[in-house]
């Protein structure tokens, strides 16, 4: 069975690299362009792992990480966020949301592929 | 290394969309005006930019936009005020930016010193200098360290492949990694006891342990000691602990790595056994928060030597692609409008034969063929399902029409000599690509009508107390499956008195009418009528709002005007999303059939006797839900014989236009509910009063899709019969009178 991966980020740059590299490991990638977004998308889908990016317009990524977990059905959902700042600060505030790890941008193909298997497998 | 060469293309697309949003965004703010969605939107433009820009190396884009970036943040979160300077800085540095993407794009490099004027600018408003310098080094992954090494640890750790491992012992932030070279295996000892919660965090120790196994050889023995009694046990809570042997040549910190995201609450200690034939036997332990900061100090590296990885890569491919075309795969496609227009048209088919076969299967004996019963309905969900895909294929956000309109705005402004603002909204509501394509023209001739003959000149608009400048407010949204577009201005408003003056000069109207406010607003819609005096080069030749109104009904739309004198105008526009299938309720009336669009249907309920009141001028009204609404006799008129007369034995359908407006619709019977393909009328034969289009039901039977609003429109013309008096053209009566 391949895994679902849901993509979102307002930049369709990066919705298409992450898209591509994963869907060239193997994963199955559905894509939204907002947290908002990704709510609708996600109702109608399983999910393995969300990736988001965190600025974003509508919906940002920590509350949409902060959305998914208040709902039963993705308490265990791995989520990733997508973010341009190291600092201990942001990470601290994604995990407080409840994401379960991040990736740095800008990412390369065997970095993103290596932190997707540690979190979905 | 996979190949990023070939998300260029939409970078650079992208980026295009981008610059034109920051630069919308950037010449509305002013000073004391700020919009936070406004900030925000230029923010992540720049944002993007930037990120995508790390993504394939362009440095010297990444170290401007990062510039940019930076003052942006000080903007929005409101640590330095807008003023005008800093406004001609931002559009001074988003022209810049433009152009670092230009050369991005045909691989050339700018000139030396190119972007400092403006960096400086920049960095005058960047004040904040103490915390946001040191946050902004890290965040900057414009400038890789100089890699002295180049054979050292960031081709390792980029590749994947531990060729030479490094082991991570320093902690220079973003420095070198010193090197050390384990020659073989080693096998190390993990002990992993998760912090309870583990599980919430959306990570899981299998994946962990998967995780570890891809580095070498692993025996994992899981212990049970901490499991509490059954009473106690917090399900969704983690007691389990790991112990893992590992044999691998990676280094401590790759293993590290994996633990990276639970590393922080949870324990982990991993210890080098003694390996059969190895020299060094020294032991690495490795406390808690030792892990966490050596992580920190992995990854700092890691990101420095993507950029530079990606650096090269990036030059390659520009060499390659300079030599020819690289046609590699993309993830959009083009297709032929012929194609899909085809594919709507077979989808529709298909609702048509798919509500054929569950007609034939509805008169089959209850509790026979109960699998075919199933099969169809789920053949029904496929079909709904099937043409929401293709017609989302069509949907496209009306902001691509939108964005044309500052520039005339702008232009227009200039040659009238007057002072604009365009304000828009609901720029990402989507619609048919057929709509969008002819909003165009009405769009832009309303909006120069509202410029040209709305909005004051800044004399006019301080004589009578307004600000100078004048407001065009467009938006967009979507009501009861409707797009509903409006053009508001807060001009003078529609001089009546000249209107009214002007229909009976042209012999539209007989004088003495007495028209309402409304119907004479609604007067400018007639062929033929113009009220400027003079004609203009702008939204005068000849063209007047008739031709407007001609190309909405065209889409099946409708359009009205509302206006207060002195106060100004609002030009409502409303279409239907798509102009293929809808959602429909097939009623019946004597021998005919009728659809609702489902959208408009509030409600059908059968009225007691006592429910209904009649007024003078034989019009009904029914008491539904505490509220009184006007009853419309389908029958009456449409003039149907054999229907049912008395609503106490019939059904009313309580309806809803786009406007609010309900009404409750006397019918025999509300036969069920059912996807009908739009069959244009207008295309076929010619347009009629309240009906919106036909269709063919599933027994072949063709049914008129009822218009709500014009079904209103109807009855009140004709139980008010004063409208009559307009001299309405046959084709397309004057439907937008309001009450």
């Amino acid at each position: 069975m391949k895994k679902t991966v849901l993509t979102v980020d307002d930049s369709r740059t990066i919705r298409e690299m992450v898209g591509f590299t994963l869907k060239s490991a193997g994963y199955d990638v559905i894509e939204a362009h907002d947290g908002q977004h990704a709510l609708t998308v996600i109702s109608g889908t399983k999910v393995d792992l969300v990736i988001a990016d965190v600025n974003m317009p509508n919906m940002d990524g920590l509350t949409l990480i902060r959305r998914l977990r208040a709902n039963p059905s993705y308490r265990t959902l791995p989520i990733l966020m997508l973010t341009t700042e190291a600092d201990e600060k942001k990470k601290a505030e994604g995990r407080s949301a409840g994401a379960t790890g991040w990736i740095v941008k800008p990412f390369n193909p065997q970095k993103l592929i290596s932190v997707v298997q540690k979190v979905c497998g | 290394m996979t190949n990023l060469d070939q998300f260029k293309q939409t970078y650079f697309d992208e980026s295009a969309e981008l610059l034109g949003v920051a630069e919308a965004g950037l010449l509305r703010l002013a000073p004391g005006q700020v919009d936070d969605d406004e900030v925000n939107a230029v923010f992540r433009a720049v944002h993007s930019i930037k990120g995508g820009a790390g993504a394939f190396g362009f440095t010297e884009l990444v170290a401007f936009a990062h510039e940019f970036e930076a003052v942006m943040e000080l903007v929005r979160s409101v640590r330095i005020p807008i003023t005008t300077d800093l406004v001609d800085t931002l559009i001074r540095a988003n022209d810049v930016l433009a152009q670092l993407v230009a050369y991005a794009r045909d691989d050339g490099k700018p000139p030396d010193e190119f972007s400092a004027p403006v960096v400086e600018a920049l960095r005058r408003f960047n004040v904040e200098d103490d915390d946001e310098a040191d946050s902004a080094a890290e965040r900057a992954p414009a400038d890789p360290t100089p890699s002295n090494d180049t054979e050292g640890p960031e081709t390792g750790l980029v590749d994947g492949t531990a060729g030479t491992s490094a082991q991570a012992a320093g902690r220079g932030a973003g420095g070198l990694v010193p090197v050390v070279t384990t020659p073989d295996q080693q096998t190390y000892t993990i002990v992993f006891i998760p912090k309870p919660d583990l599980l919430l965090s959306g990570n899981d120790p299998v994946f962990l342990m998967r995780a570890l196994s891809r580095l070498g050889t692993i025996a994992v023995t899981c212990e049970t000691g901490l499991v509490p009694p059954f009473a106690h046990l917090e399900p969704e809570h983690l007691f389990l602990s790991w112990r893992v042997r590992l044999t691998t040549d990676a280094a401590v910190a790759e293993i590290e790595d994996v633990f990276e995201f639970v590393s922080d609450e949870s324990s982990l200690e991993i210890t080098t056994e003694v390996a059969s034939g190895d020299t060094d036997s020294s032991i690495d332990m490795v406390s808690d928060a030792d892990a966490s900061l050596k992580a920190d100090s992995v990854e700092a590296a890691a990101a420095s030597a993507t950029v530079s990885a990606t650096g090269t890569v990036a030059t390659a491919d520009r060499r390659r692609a300079s030599g020819g075309d690289g046609g590699l795969a993309v993830h959009t496609i083009r297709v032929d409008l012929d194609k899909i227009d085809r594919l709507v048209n077979m989808v529709g088919e298909m609702v048509i034969t798919q509500a054929m076969v569950a007609e034939h299967v509805r008169d089959l004996p209850p509790g026979s063929f109960q699998d075919l019963q199933e099969g169809l309905e789920q053949l029904a969900q496929h079909t709904r399902e099937l043409r929401e895909s293709v017609m989302s294929i069509r949907a496209q956000p009306v902001g691509s029409v939108f964005a044309r309109m500052p520039r005339l705005v702008r232009e227009l402004a200039g040659d009238t000599h007057k002072e604009v603002d365009l304000e828009m909204s609901g720029e990402a509501t989507e619609v048919d690509k057929t709509v969008i394509e002819n909003l165009v023209d009405p769009l832009t001739h309303m909006i120069r009508n509202s410029i040209d003959h709305g909005i004051e000149s800044p004399e006019d608009r301080r004589r009578v107390g307004k600000s100078t400048r004048g407001t065009v407010h467009l938006s967009a949204q979507h009501r009861s499956g409707r797009i509903v577009i409006e053009v508001a201005d807060d001009g003078r408003g529609i001089d009546r008195e000249r209107v009214l003056a002007k229909a009976v000069q042209r012999g539209l109207i007989p004088s003495g009418s007495g028209l309402s406010d409304e119907e004479i607003d609604n007067l400018i819609f007639q062929p033929g009528f113009s009220t400027a005096d003079k004609v203009t080069n702008i939204s005068g030749r000849g063209v007047g709002m008739d031709v407007v109104r001609r190309n909405i009904t065209n889409l099946g739309g409708r359009i009205s005007v509302f206006s207060a004198p002195g106060k100004g105008s609002r030009f409502v526009l409303s279409l239907p999303l798509t102009l293929a299938v809808l959602d429909g309720m097939v009623i019946s009336v004597g021998a005919e059939r009728f659809v609702l669009p489902l959208t408009n249907i509030v409600e059908s309920l059968r009225p007691r006797h006592n429910d209904l009141h009649s007024l003078v001028n034989r019009c009904d009204v029914m008491m539904a839900r505490g509220r009184y609404v006007r009853l419309v006799y389908l029958h009456q008129l449409f003039g149907i014989p054999g229907a049912v007369l008395d609503p106490t034995e019939a059904l009313v359908v309580l309806v809803e236009a786009e406007n609010g407006e309900r009404t409750g619709l006397v019918v025999d019977e509300v036969l069920g509910q059912q996807q009908v393909v739009i069959k244009s009328l207008e295309a076929n034969f010619r347009r009629l009063d309240g009906v919106a289009a036909a269709t063919i039901l599933g027994d072949g039977r063709v049914a008129l899709i009822l218009d709500v609003a014009g079904v209103q429109d109807m009855n009140r013309r004709s139980s008010s019969g004063r409208a009559r008096l307009l001299a309405a053209p046959p084709v397309s009566p004057i439907q937008t009178v309001e009450v």
